[in-house]
């Protein structure tokens, strides 16, 4: 059932959700803009097209406690942290950054589950918007994802004065349901010219006919040891920028953390582009900056379709190639190897 | 985000499997100048879960560190868990200066194990090891001599640098070179006052005694020992198929999703330790 909402009246609908669920959506600070939790004050955002930071952290957090522990006299105790038990709203998501929670799923709603994470999804819902200005950066067109109608809870789209929304699953419609006297049902078809127009203006984009059937055809070994890695890493810095703002990276580290009564052992995202990643007592598996430049790469677009019947763990949103500072990103590896569309 | 409210939700505390149990240590022993085994029991007395041979634990302490090692014990032993500990870093420093009666955490156990209900059942088996390798191999070894009549012959072939590197050597002459059809051969890399046993690396040692290729053949050590024992059982006719060994990469979650042991499509955490030389052929040489 599809609805709309004056877009004037948006700060409405937010305070609505807000009232019953956390509210996540794009917020401006700092020129920058990125999910944040809605406030009156929040400068929202939904005109920028991709957040800096991914959602991912609203379901994966950057940083987060597992359990605490202290030794009194000898006796270790173990506190588990609590899972998250409120309902939140993740408003605003790209149909790509969507595509990218399902990728996690596979990983971490797998046996055995991670609970920490089951539980954000549990209570999750996904609001997306149709992307209705692409970028020239966007290639989500060529892991098969549909910007103009995004797989969410709930799907809207910005047209004329109005916002509509369409809820897609029984979450979406539980939502819809919470929000109902803001919304006034209305045609399906008013957003059809909409999703017309973006298809055509990503049917154009420079990346959107990238192919990668090399990376389904071509043996395993082959791809690893291709020349090409040793052509295309140079530049790489090792930052890690690419795996921070990545959407599915979702590679994390365990350390502790020394707190007054005892040790906060806690997980924090990780890179496979620092050196350090796999450094063992007898050696290191990949000692070179290519090795580990080939890992990321080879695990989206190789080892993890391997796992997930064919999908990659990439989905096209964009954000290593706008945010790499040497310049290089998937989109050259994709190229370099071959599927230059 | 730092505002979510959720990572500091009050919601309900449903164990997640990366939250350990507490193991307490009772038994302590100095193997070699470098190497200590640990018996750890949970604070009930009671063994802490069941395992099968070759699967590992993270074994910690909270504000040390946390690590992977193998369970050297047998799971026919229904008292305790064991682990040969080696002193290389952090945590194993820490690990190697606690007395019994001192607590750890512990979470598992993880990872594939031989297969030694299927694959390895009636076979004829040659277990090669050299240092610390003998961790994982003791576990199959006496989950072996405990169901004895399940095997074929055994024949052990374990190395180390000196004497005095030689781990769980009280239990290698009291228990396995004593127990009938099974052959032991032991070797140290140098002359040493006090050895009258074989003297020479593992790889030429197994050549010199030349086995037979009718068995099955379980293999653990330092990488360059792995490499050169690979070689050396190629020549002497093995197929890759009849040789089991473990990987051992830097792991943090051991449940597969880290990412931190991920060669090609496997987790070594997860989908190994064990593997099988045929199956490690398709894996980028990435260990
Ligand atoms: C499947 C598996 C089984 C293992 N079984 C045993 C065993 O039975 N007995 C045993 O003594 N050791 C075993 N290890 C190795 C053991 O995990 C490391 O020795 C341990 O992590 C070192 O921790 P640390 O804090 O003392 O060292 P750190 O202070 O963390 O590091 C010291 C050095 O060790 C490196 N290191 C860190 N983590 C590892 C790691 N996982 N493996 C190797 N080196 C590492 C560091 O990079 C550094 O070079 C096993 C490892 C794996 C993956
Ligand atoms: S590819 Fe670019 S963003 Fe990624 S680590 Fe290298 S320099 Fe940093
Ligand atoms: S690899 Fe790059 S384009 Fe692909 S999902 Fe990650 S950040 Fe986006
Ligand atoms: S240790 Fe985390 S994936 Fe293997």
């Amino acid at each position: 059932m599809m609805y709309k909402i004056d877009q004037a009246r948006l700060g409405e609908l937010f305070a609505a959700i807000a009232e019953k669920k956390d509210l996540f959506l794009p917020v401006k600070k700092a020129d920058q803009t990125d999910f944040a939790l809605w406030t009156k004050e929040a400068e929202v955002d939904l005109d920028t097209l991709r957040t800096v930071k991914s959602p991912k952290d609203c379901f994966f957090p950057q940083s987060e406690t597992l359990y605490n522990t202290s030794l009194e006299e000898g006796k270790l105790s173990i506190d588990a942290a609590a899972l998250c038990d409120r309902d939140f709203v993740v408003f605003g998501m790209r149909a790509c950054d969507v595509q990218a929670v399902k990728v996690l799923d596979n990983v971490f709603l797998a046996d055995p589950v991670d609970t920490y994470y089951a539980a954000r999804r549990e209570h999750a819902v996904l609001v997306a918007g149709a992307c209705h200005e692409p970028e020239e950066t966007c290639f989500c067109k060529v892991f098969g994802i549909d910007a103009a109608a995004p797989a969410a809870d709930v799907a809207t789209w910005r047209v004329g004065e109005a916002l509509y929304w369409k809820a897609l699953t029984k979450k979406g419609e539980a939502l819809s349901e919470v929000v109902k006297e803001h919304l006034t049902p209305a045609e399906e078809s008013a957003v059809e010219e909409a999703q017309t127009q973006i298809r055509s203006i990503i049917d154009k984009l420079p990346y959107s006919h990238l192919k990668l059937d090399v990376f389904k055809e071509t043996p395993m070994m082959e791809l690893f040891d291709s020349d090409r890695w040793e052509e295309m890493y140079k530049p790489c810095l090792a930052c890690g920028t690419c795996t921070f703002v990545c959407p599915t990276c979702q590679c994390y580290d365990i350390r502790d953390f020394k707190t007054k009564d005892g040790v906060q052992r806690y997980r924090c995202w990780d890179s496979c582009m620092y050196s350090d990643f796999t450094m063992m007592a007898h050696g290191n598996m990949r000692t070179s900056q290519m090795q580990r430049f080939r890992q990321r790469f080879m695990h989206k677009l190789v080892y993890y379709p391997d796992n997930y019947e064919g999908m990659f763990s990439c989905v096209g949103c964009g954000r290593c190639v706008s945010k790499c500072p040497a310049a290089l990103n998937i989109v050259k590896v994709i190229k370099t190897m071959g599927g230059e569309g | 985000m730092g505002e979510c409210t959720c990572a500091t939700g009050t919601g309900n505390k449903k164990q997640d499997i990366l939250i350990p149990m507490i193991g307490v240590i009772t038994d302590i022993r100095t193997e070699t100048p470098d190497v200590k085994t640990f018996r750890v029991v949970g604070r009930d007395g009671k063994k802490l879960f069941e395992h099968m041979p070759g699967q590992c634990a993270m074994v910690s302490v909270p504000g040390v560190g946390e690590a992977m090692f193998s369970i050297t014990s047998s799971p026919t032993n229904t008292q305790f868990q064991e682990f040969s500990i080696k002193r290389c870093g952090v945590l194993t420093d820490c690990l190697h200066g606690m007395s019994p009666g001192d607590e750890v955490t512990v979470r598992g156990p993880y990872g594939n194990a031989f297969p030694v209900e299927t694959a390895l059942k009636g076979e004829n088996l040659l277990f090669i090891a050299g240092g610390i390798g003998l961790a994982p191999l003791r576990s199959v070894i006496n989950y072996v001599l405990d169901k004895r009549e399940n095997y074929g012959t055994v024949e052990i072939l374990y190395g180390s640098r000196s004497m005095e590197d030689l781990v769980q050597l009280k239990e290698i002459q009291e228990v396995w070179c004593k127990t009938e059809g099974v052959d032991v051969y032991l070797t140290i890399d140098r002359e040493q006052e006090g050895w009258n046993g074989h003297v020479g690396f593992v790889p030429s040692y197994l050549k010199e005694i030349g086995f037979s290729t009718n068995k099955t053949v379980l293999v653990c050590g330092p990488p360059i020992m792995i490499k050169f024992v690979l070689s050396g059982l190629m020549e002497m006719g093995f197929k890759r198929e009849q040789i089991y060994t473990t990987l051992e990469l830097r792991m943090k979650c051991g449940i597969g999703k880290c990412g931190r042991c991920n060669i090609g499509s496997k987790y070594v955490c997860k989908d190994g330790p064990v593997f099988r030389f045929d199956e490690i052929d398709e894996l980028p040489p990435e260990y």
